[in-house]
C-alpha cells in the first residue's frame, strides 16, 4: 500500500541534518500552515464550483461553462471580484465584532483540519483525542455566527443567528452521539486508530444495523451543523434574505461562504473517516486478487473519493428538499434523533462488549 | 404607519420586521410589516402602492379597443384572461355576437394561461419553502406554453390577443399539433411534480394545518379562486356564471374543505389537470368560421353600467365599466382577486411561525401588479 510517510520522513531528515530542532519545528509548522491554507483555497474553489455544477445538473441547466474547461475557473473569477469589492460596515454595527466574526468562523474551520488523516501517514496533528478535539472545536463556530448576527444590527441577522444557535447546539448532541458509537467500537479517540481498526472492513459494513443508523443520523446532523438545506434556517433566503450574513459584503462575506464549504468538507471527511474507513481501501473478505487491485489505488484517492461522495450527498439534499420550519427542526432533533441515537449508542455498546461485530 | 421609535422600541418583546418591498419572498414589491414575538407572528400588515401605475385612471382616457392592452399589465401571468374579461364587458355593452370559433379559441387560450400561471406559482411557492429545483422544472414546461402563445399571438407574456368581438388573429397552423404534444408531455410531468414536491414529507409538514382559513372568513374577506375553494366555498365563475363555451365543456369545480395551505396547494395542482381535460375536449372541435365578429371601427358603449366577471388563475376578476356614451369609458374599476386574497393573510398567518408566513403567502399566489394595478 502506498504511504506518504516516505515523503514526510525524508523532509524531516533533510531538515534535521542541517538545522537545530527549534528551527526544524518552525519550518515544519510553516510548511504545514502553507499547505493548510493552500488546501483551504483549493477546496473552497473546487467545492463552490462543484456545488454549482451539481445544482445545475439537478436543475436541468449547464452551470458555469465559460471560464476554463467546464467553467472550473469561474470561482477564481468570483473570488477575485469579491476581493476587489469594498467591505462595507453598516453604520449601526458594532465595528470590532462585525469585522471579527468572519475570522472566528474561518479560524474554527481551519483548526478542524488538524486531526484529519488525508492519506496514509499524512496528517497534520496525530492527536490522541482527535474525535473529542473535533467535536469541541466545531461547537465554536456557532460563536462566530452569533457574533455576526448580533453585531450586524439587523433584524434578519439577529433572527438568523438565534436560529443558528438553537440549531447547532441541538444537533451537536446527536452528531456527538453518533460519533461516539464508532469510538465505542474502536476503543480509541485517535483518528489513526479509528482508520486502522477498519483495515479488515469499514465500520458501516462491520457494525450491523446500529452503525448504519448512526451513519444516517450523523449525515443528518452534519447537514444541520453546517447550516445546509434542508436545515438552512440560519440563512433561509426566502424568510431572512440571507440570515446572519445579510450585512456582509466583499471578502468578509466570502470568508463566511468559504467557511461553509470547508465545514462541509470537514464533516464529510469525519464521516468518511469514522464510517467509511478513511483512507482504507475497499476490501472484500478473501478475494485476494480484488483486494490487491484495490490496494493499488492511492490512499489519498480513497479518502477524497469517500469524502466527495458524502459531499455530493449533502449537495443532493440541498437541491431536492424544501426547508424545515424552526420548531419542526428542533422537534426532529429532540423528539426523534436524540432518543434514537441514545438507544443506538446503547445497542452499539452491547455489540462492542459482546464482540458481535465482524 | 410606524414611527422609527415604535419600530425599534416596541413593547412586550415584540420585534417589528419590515419584509419587503425588496425581499426574496414577496415576489415583487409587496411590503409586509410583521410584528414578531420570537419567531411567532403577532400581526401582519400589508402595505401597498409600490407598483401602482393607475391603470384604472389610464383606461378612462383610452378607447374601448385600446384599454384592453393596459390590462395585460395587471395580472401579467393571466394576461389572456384579463383581456378576455374586458372584451366580454365591451361585447356585453355593444351586444356583439362572438363567432363560435373565437369563443373556442378564447377558452383554450384561457386554460393554457391558467396552466402556465399555476406552473409558475408551483415553482415560486417551492422556492418560498426553500426548494430551488422545482422552479426550473416548472419553467421547462411553461416554456412550451409561452412558445405556443408566441406563435399565435406574437407575444409571450402580455399577449393582447383578445379584442372586442373575438380574437385578434387566427390560430397558427401548428397550434393544435403543438397543444396536443404539450398535453401529452404535461400529463407525465405533473406526476413528476407530485413525486418531487407533493409527496415530500418535509413539504407536507410545512403545509398541512398551516395558514388555516375558515369558510366564514374566506367569504367575509371576499376571497376567491383557489384560496376560497380550499376553504370549501364554491366560487368558480366558469361553473357558476359560464361565459363563452365554458357551459359546453365538462369539468369539475375543484373543492377542498381543509382550508389550510396544503388544500390550497392541492386545488391548484388538481386545477391544472382539469384545465388539460378542458383543452382536450375543445382542441379537436374548434369550428371553422370567422375568428372575429364584424364591429365598427370606433366602439361606443351605450350609457349605463356594465359588469362582467371571469375566473382568472388567481380568482374572480371583475370589470366594471361606467359609460356616458362616449368613445372612452367614464370610469373603470377592476375587482382584482389578489387584493382580497392578500387581505386574509393576517388572519391566516397570525400565531404561526415566520416560516409559515412565507409558505402561506406562497399558496395565496400573489401577483403584486394585480393588487396595486
Amino acid at each position: 500500500m502506498y504511504s506518504l510517510h516516505a515523503i514526510t520522513n525524508s523532509v524531516q531528515n533533510w531538515l534535521n541534518a542541517r538545522l537545530s530542532s527549534t528551527w526544524v519545528l518552525i519550518i515544519e509548522s510553516l510548511i504545514v500552515i502553507v499547505l493548510a491554507i493552500a488546501l483551504f483555497a483549493a477546496l473552497g474553489l473546487i467545492l463552490v464550483w462543484l456545488e454549482r455544477k451539481v445544482a445545475a445538473h439537478m436543475q436541468i441547466r449547464l452551470g458555469p461553462n465559460r471560464l476554463g474547461p467546464a467553467g472550473i475557473f469561474q470561482t477564481s473569477a468570483d473570488t477575485l471580484k469579491l476581493i476587489l469589492k469594498e467591505g462595507l460596515t453598516p453604520d449601526g454595527a458594532d465595528k470590532f465584532l462585525f469585522n471579527f466574526a468572519p475570522f472566528v468562523v474561518m479560524i474554527v474551520a481551519m483548526l478542524l483540519l488538524a486531526p484529519i488523516a488525508f492519506a496514509n501517514g499524512f496528517q497534520i496533528w496525530n492527536i490522541n483525542i482527535g474525535v473529542l478535539y473535533i467535536s469541541a472545536i466545531s461547537s465554536l463556530s456557532v460563536i462566530g455566527i452569533l457574533i455576526a448576527g448580533w453585531a450586524s444590527n439587523n433584524k434578519y441577522s439577529l433572527l438568523g443567528a438565534m436560529r443558528s444557535g438553537a440549531q447547532i447546539v441541538s444537533y451537536e448532541l446527536s452528531a456527538g452521539l453518533s460519533i461516539l458509537t464508532i469510538v465505542v467500537l474502536t476503543g480509541s479517540l485517535q483518528m489513526t486508530d479509528i482508520v486502522q481498526a477498519q483495515q479488515n472492513g469499514w465500520w458501516i459494513f462491520k457494525g450491523h444495523i446500529p452503525v448504519i443508523i448512526a451513519f444516517i443520523i450523523f449525515i443528518i446532523a452534519a447537514t444541520a451543523e453546517t447550516n445546509r438545506a434542508p436545515f438552512d434556517l440560519a440563512e433561509a433566503e426566502s424568510e431572512l434574505t440571507a440570515g446572519f450574513h445579510t450585512e456582509y459584503s466583499g471578502m468578509k462575506f466570502a470568508l463566511f461562504f468559504l467557511a461553509e464549504y470547508i465545514n462541509i468538507f470537514i464533516v464529510c471527511a469525519i464521516g468518511a473517516t469514522l464510517f467509511l474507513g478513511g483512507w482504507m481501501p475497499f476490501h472484500m473478505g478473501n478475494w485476494t486478487q480484488f483486494n490487491h487491485v484495490m490496494d493499488f489505488i492511492p490512499s489519498s484517492i480513497w479518502f477524497f473519493g469517500k469524502t466527495f461522495f458524502l459531499i455530493f450527498l449533502i449537495m443532493w439534499f440541498r437541491w431536492t428538499f424544501p426547508r424545515l420550519r424552526v420548531d419542526q427542526l428542533l422537534n426532529l432533533e429532540w423528539k426523534y434523533l436524540l432518543p434514537v441515537s441514545l438507544f443506538n449508542l446503547l445497542l452499539v455498546t452491547l455489540i462492542a462488549i459482546m464482540n458481535w461485530h465482524f | 404607519m410606524y414611527t422609527e421609535t415604535q419600530i425599534v422600541n416596541n413593547s412586550d418583546d415584540e420585534l417589528v420586521v419590515n419584509v419587503g418591498p425588496q425581499h426574496p419572498a414577496t415576489h415583487g414589491v409587496l411590503h409586509l410589516v410583521i410584528t414578531l414575538q420570537g419567531e411567532t407572528i403577532k400581526k401582519v400588515e400589508p402595505h401597498l402602492g409600490y407598483i401602482h401605475r393607475s391603470i384604472e385612471k389610464m383606461c378612462e382616457s383610452l378607447t374601448y379597443r385600446q384599454f384592453i392592452y393596459a390590462t395585460s399589465r395587471m395580472d401579467y401571468l393571466s394576461a389572456h384572461i384579463n383581456n378576455h374579461a374586458c372584451a366580454l364587458t365591451v361585447e356585453k355593452g355593444l351586444q356583439i355576437e362572438v363567432p363560435q370559433r373565437a369563443q373556442y379559441i378564447r377558452v383554450i387560450m384561457d386554460e393554457l394561461t391558467r396552466i402556465a400561471s399555476h406552473e409558475l406559482w408551483w415553482g415560486a411557492m417551492a422556492m418560498d419553502l426553500g426548494a430551488f429545483t422545482p422552479f426550473f422544472y416548472a419553467f421547462r414546461e411553461r416554456e412550451m406554453i409561452t412558445e405556443i402563445m408566441e406563435e399565435t399571438c406574437g407575444a409571450r407574456l402580455t399577449m393582447n390577443y383578445m379584442v372586442p368581438g373575438g380574437v385578434m388573429t387566427d390560430l397558427h397552423p401548428d397550434f393544435q399539433k403543438k397543444v396536443k404534444a404539450f398535453i401529452q408531455l404535461f400529463r407525465s410531468k405533473i406526476d413528476e411534480y407530485d413525486e418531487l414536491v407533493t409527496g415530500n414529507i418535509i413539504f407536507q409538514n410545512r403545509m398541512k394545518g398551516v395558514g388555516y382559513l375558515s369558510k366564514e372568513d374566506a367569504i367575509s374577506y371576499g376571497c376567491t379562486g383557489a384560496v376560497a375553494r380550499a376553504s370549501g366555498v364554491s366560487c368558480d365563475i366558469r361553473k357558476l356564471y359560464p361565459y363563452d363555451v365554458y357551459d359546453k365543456v365538462a369539468f369539475d369545480e375543484i373543492l377542498e374543505t381543509e382550508g389550510d395551505s396544503f388544500a390550497r396547494y392541492m386545488i391548484r395542482m388538481r386545477e391544472m389537470k382539469e384545465s388539460i381535460k378542458m383543452i382536450e375536449q375543445l382542441i379537436d372541435n374548434i369550428p371553422e368560421g370567422d375568428y372575429q365578429a364584424k364591429t365598427k371601427a370606433v366602439l361606443k358603449l351605450p350609457k349605463g353600467d356594465f359588469y362582467t366577471r371571469v375566473e382568472t388563475a388567481r380568482g374572480e376578476l371583475g370589470v366594471y365599466i361606467v359609460s356616458e356614451g362616449a368613445t372612452t369609458p367614464y370610469r373603470i374599476k377592476f375587482r382584482s382577486p389578489g387584493f382580497s386574497n392578500l387581505s386574509a393573510l393576517d388572519q391566516m398567518a397570525r400565531g404561526g411561525k415566520l416560516g409559515d408566513l412565507m409558505a402561506t403567502m406562497g399558496t395565496l399566489d400573489l401577483v403584486i401588479p394585480d393588487i396595486d394595478r
